[in-house]
């Protein structure tokens, strides 16, 4: 196989993987679903730190550039989904036991 | 400049340790740890490049960097307000695009620095990157400026805007056929320019309403971008994250669109054909029936089924906290309450379901459209709270409408409906509500908060 048909087979598999993971999503988590992904596309940051190990000039103020926006992206993306998350969870566990003793007493 | 195979097979680790983390996303339980995967993968791959690139300059200043970028998310992500979330997601999603389209520059550069052939193939996808990475950052920041109410959250068109949009892509696919028959930089800049142009093209036309489709189609595109940049870079990690994103991305946005009724591109062309009536924007001075928190409080107090009906002024008002308050309240006079969550609530799809659990609202009182919509018909109080849009019969009854063919829930089946609205202003869509002139509807003006407040005492007084 030739390199490009390499990468399309891995391509063309990681788009079906991508949807397959989500396709059962609630709607209740589309929010953090939405901002997780994001958060995850923040990963450039590691193509801007290869880009910029050695560049000098313009081409290094740049790329630090790349890399502060690609951080503020993955770093923020996942905090903001984490708080999101916690929320939902806080109030989730102790409802749940509460529920349940009221199913019992009943 | 090859990468060492035990760095490709932690990448690959990475590449799994995504697909988990967007696997535990979308289940509640398993949400919160699949995030935090998520995060620890980025967190070790972004490393990586320290460990096995030879003699790497800039270490200091790519640390100063990271550094600054990481505070900068940091104190967004703890900062922000829930009711600002959609305008956060946006924003950290053009700045993810821009840098993809920056990263793609700089590998243009080194290659028409050294000359090598590297065949069409990796210089057609610099030029995606380069302008889709483009496209993704002005498109966001259009996007926030909408949400966070900069500019008008109306369709801005002007005459023309149609022949400048098919100009602006046609000087994106002549540029990017010049960078790949060529690769200089100066076509890689202007290409980033004219996707800047093409990005706000886009995004202007979309009504306030539709906003949030548009965050979940831009989040789709900075995962294509990335995924594009990943093969320029001949990162295989790259390259699995953009497209897991790029297509969870899609998929969610199609989604979206079927919950609101609409296609994709009737969301971002529709504009352009001019086909919509776009809202007034402008209150009528028909006349409506309103009533006092007392009133209100004997119509719930008395009622055997209240559905709750919240909406974005809700979470606005910071009126949440009350609410759960008066339905715990009504909750002990035996009537049966839940909550009616439409899909699109709030600013972005799921954002009611995050501003209701920050009230600590039970769970299990929230419940989707499909599941609600027939009860509506045996509610004797439907309470709809700074939601407007979600509950337009425009949306069944008038073809035309911007919002036309979107589901909404069926308050008008209800036998009384409260609004509980701070004026006559239209929803977010700028049109407006038949439902509010109904004769079954009572109107409830003032703040949602102090209203909410005044309405939780009057019951406890009955």
């Amino acid at each position: 196989m030739s390199e490009p048909v390499v990468w399309l087979t891995v391509f063309v598999l990681s788009v079906f993987v991508g949807v397959e993971v989500i396709s059962k999503v609630s709607s209740t988590l589309h929010t953090p679903l939405m901002s997780g992904a994001n958060a995850i596309h923040g990963v450039i940051l590691l193509g801007a730190i290869i880009v910029t190990a050695h560049a000098s000039g313009v081409a290094l103020a740049v790329g630090l550039v790349a890399i502060v926006l690609a951080a503020v992206n993955m770093v923020g993306g996942f905090m903001v989904t984490d708080r999101m998350l916690q929320m939902f969870t806080r109030k989730r566990t102790p409802k749940s036991t509460g529920s349940a003793e009221k199913g019992a007493a009943a | 400049m090859s990468i060492p195979v035990w760095a490709q097979v932690v990448y690959l680790g990475c590449a799994v340790a995504f697909i988990l983390a967007l696997k535990g996303l979308s289940g509640p339980r398993t949400a919160r740890t699949g995030n935090l995967i998520g995060a620890a993968a980025a967190v070790v791959a972004c490393a990586l490049p320290f460990f096995y690139l030879d003699d790497m300059d800039n270490v200091v200043l790519i640390l100063v960097a990271i550094a600054v970028g990481t505070a900068g998310g940091a104190y967004g992500a703890r900062t922000v307000q829930m009711t600002q979330m959609p305008q956060m997601v946006a924003l950290f999603n053009g700045v993810g695009g821009g840098a993809a389209a920056l990263v793609a520059l700089l590998e243009l550069d080194e290659i028409a620095g050294t000359g090598l052939d590297l065949g069409w193939f990796v210089l057609a996808a610099t030029a995606f990157t380069v302008f889709v990475g483009s496209v993704s950052f002005a498109g966001s920041v259009v996007t926030f400026a909408k949400l966070q109410e900069l500019m008008t959250s109306r369709p801005v068109v002007f005459p023309g805007l149609a022949v400048v949009f098919a100009a602006a892509l046609l000087g994106g696919l002549v540029l990017s056929g010049l960078l790949v028959a060529e690769p200089a930089i100066w076509a890689g800049i202007v290409l980033a320019l004219v996707g800047l142009a093409f990005g706000l093209l886009l995004v202007l036309p979309v009504g306030g309403a539709d906003v949030p489709i548009v965050i979940s189609l831009l989040n789709a595109f900075t995962g294509l971008t990335v995924a594009a940049g990943g093969y320029v870079l001949s990162n295989t990690l790259l390259l699995v994250a953009g497209t897991l994103v790029g297509a969870s991305g899609t998929f969610l946005t199609l989604l979206m669109a079927r919950a609101m009724g609409r296609s994709v591109a009737n969301i971002l062309f529709g504009a352009l054909k001019g086909g919509s009536t776009l809202g007034s924007g402008e209150a009528s001075d028909r006349p409506v029936k309103s009533a006092g928190p007392t009133d209100a409080a004997i119509m719930l107090g008395y009622a055997d089924r209240v559905i709750i009906v919240p909406g974005y002024g809700l979470a606005v008002a910071q009126a949440q906290h009350s609410l759960r308050e008066l339905v715990d309240v009504l909750g002990e006079r035996d009537i049966k309450v839940d909550y009616a969550i439409h899909p699109v609530a709030g600013r972005m799809p799921g954002h009611m379901n995050v501003l209701l659990a920050e009230a600590q609202v039970p769970y299990e009182q929230l419940k989707e459209m499909d599941e609600i919509n027939g009860d509506f018909k045996d509610a004797d109080v439907v309470l709809v709270v700074g939601a407007n849009d979600v509950v337009n019969p425009a949306a069944k009854t008038t073809p035309g409408a911007p919002i036309y063919g979107m589901p909404i829930l069926n308050a008008d089946d209800a036998k009384q409906i409260i609004f509980m609205k701070r004026s006559m202003r239209p929803g977010f869509a700028g049109i407006e509500n038949e439902l509010l002139f109904d004769e079954k509807t009572t109107l409830l003006f003032g703040d949602a908060k102090d209203t909410m407040s005044k309405l939780v005492n009057a019951v406890k007084a009955l």
